[in-house]
């Protein structure tokens, strides 16, 4: 893993209220971090405490009330605006693998090329081989209706991996499957994640899978959704499902348990 | 092929061929006159005779080409402003209201004004025509527009789509089952409008022949002619359909059907 001097992505006091006046809800207080490239950090928090607002204000769908998030040099928001040379270098992973009906796996895998005018068949091309990365070999020309819950998410990352983004950003993507699935998709994500050495960051109430996938988990308290501490995983890489097992880890996750429940 | 597949061509047909038998036992039985009503074989020989005259041929082109031409129009401006106003919710608030007002006018009634302004000629059917099959079109536009999914968006946000793109994928794929369901609809009104144009007025289409038969008590003909309108109209709306199986293959109301086939 490389390491440089200057932060890849910036979270600069950022803040988020919607509503104005008597109505108005703080959802994110005053948030603050530094990750370096090829990181991995997980945002931990209980669920509506407004961490997936702020990995949309990241991502740029959500406009920042207050503060600023930086992407390589560039500001997500200029001017109230979304910017378009800041976050392309970003893809997303939703909680729906959010596959279209009408394009095929290897289609709705190829769209992001696509819609940058990316010859077909060159995007067809780069389709297939990320299509047999992420285990949808022999699938490619079916409508993703035919596909289970596992294999539409893992579309869904084939199609967030295309453009070989350099940060990832994911919004509890394998939160609704079942948990051997999970596991199986986590490992291919940390081993994607790691050889392709894109800045990761997830957002989950899982604190298993918080600690296992993350370089450091960024504990959030709610509404406003605040910092309270950044836990560094101490854990080697690469990493196996065994380390579930281990002492350490264990420990880890009734440190990360009582950091959560600590500030109430 | 199972005996439940034999079965569900039989029934239909049984149900039919009885309700055929039942028909000419009464005419025969109760000695209907064949001026009020005359038996299922009599109306196929007249319907045989009526599609081997070439002019009959050419009053249903006539009729065609009103329906057809006021569906277009329909599907035009009802796709046109649905969408507009799926877009831009000032153009909602502005004109909703007013269309609807516009649709609780009974249109049938409004026929002998079109005649009034726009002719005895094909003018005025294609616009009768149009006004009935409008809303169906409109409405549906207007909530199929509307129905994309904020998440959809958002993963086309993130591809940084321009608006052509996000339109022709994710837009008009969105919208086009919904639209095409309304389509279907309108087809069917397109020649209730029509045929009723012909009705009220003028000299051509087979609304005008159906009145010009009746008056010459060709009550066999009659019937031959509304035979032929069903025919007519059961093919427009089976184009619409198959247009539909075509265009949105995805879609869950034409998978199914292939999945039943």
């Amino acid at each position: 893993m490389t390491i440089e001097n200057a932060a890849d992505i910036r979270i600069l006091g950022v803040g988020k209220t919607f509503g104005q006046g008597e109505n108005a809800v703080r959802a994110i207080g005053d948030a603050t971090l530094d990750m370096q490239r090829g990181d991995f950090i997980s945002l931990l928090g209980p669920s509506g405490c407004g961490k997936t607002t702020l990995l949309r204000i990241i991502a740029g769908l959500e406009r920042p009330s207050e503060g600023e998030i930086i992407v390589r040099n560039r500001s997500v928001w200029e001017n109230g605006k979304r910017s378009a040379a800041a976050t392309r270098p970003i893809s997303m992973m939703f909680q729906e693998a959010r596959l279209f009906p009408w394009f095929t796996v290897a289609e709705n895998v190829a769209l992001p090329l696509r819609l940058r005018g990316v010859s077909k068949a060159e995007r067809e091309e780069r389709a297939h081989v990320l299509c047999e990365t992420v285990g949808l070999k022999g699938f490619e020309n079916v409508r993703p209706s035919a596909l289970s819950g596992g294999m539409r998410q893992r579309a869904s990352l084939a199609r967030a991996l295309i453009t070989e983004p350099q940060v990832l950003l994911l919004d509890e993507p394998f939160g609704a499957l079942d948990a051997m699935t999970r596991d199986t998709l986590n490992m291919e994500l940390m081993s994607v994640c790691a050889k392709a050495n894109v800045t990761t960051i997830l957002v989950t109430h899982s604190i298993t899978e918080a600690a296992f996938l993350s370089d450091r988990v960024v504990v959030l308290a709610a509404r406003p959704a605040r910092i309270t501490e950044v836990v560094e995983m101490p854990f080697e890489r690469p990493r196996t499902l065994d380390l579930q097992r281990n002492a350490e880890f264990q420990d880890m996750l009734l440190r990360l348990r009582a950091s959560l429940t600590g500030d109430h | 092929m199972g005996t439940d597949r034999l079965i569900r061509v039989a029934l239909p047909v049984a149900t039919v061929a009885l309700f055929l038998i039942a028909w000419t036992v009464y005419v025969r039985t109760a000695e209907v006159s064949a001026f009020i009503l005359p038996t299922p074989f009599q109306i196929v020989l007249a319907f045989i005779e009526l599609v081997s005259d070439a002019a009959v041929w050419r009053h249903a082109m006539v009729t065609v080409i009103e329906a057809v031409s006021g569906f277009l129009i329909a599907v035009f401006l009802g796709i046109t402003l649905g969408m507009a106003m799926a877009r831009v919710q000032m153009l909602e608030w502005a004109f909703k209201p007013f269309i609807v007002c516009l649709q609780l006018i009974p249109k049938i009634a409004l026929a002998p004004l079109f005649i009034l302004w726009f002719g005895f000629g094909l003018e005025s059917k294609i616009v009768i025509a149009a006004a009935l099959s409008f809303f169906p079109v409109f409405s549906n536009a207007l909530v199929a527009f509307r129905s994309v999914e904020p998440g959809d968006r958002d993963v086309f946000v993130m591809l940084q789509a321009n608006p052509v793109q996000r339109f022709t994928m994710l837009d008009l794929p969105t919208a086009l089952p919904v639209v095409l369901a309304g389509m279907e609809v309108a087809v069917v009104m397109s020649m209730i409008g029509a045929i009723v144009g012909e009705f009220i007025g003028g000299n051509e289409g087979l609304g005008y022949l159906a009145v010009a038969m009746l008056q010459e008590l060709q009550v066999p003909g009659l019937f031959a002619v509304i035979v032929l309108l069903t025919l007519i109209g059961l093919t427009l709306y089976t184009l619409i359909a198959q247009l539909r199986g075509w265009l949105t293959p995805w879609h869950a109301s034409v998978a199914g059907k292939s999945r039943e086939a």
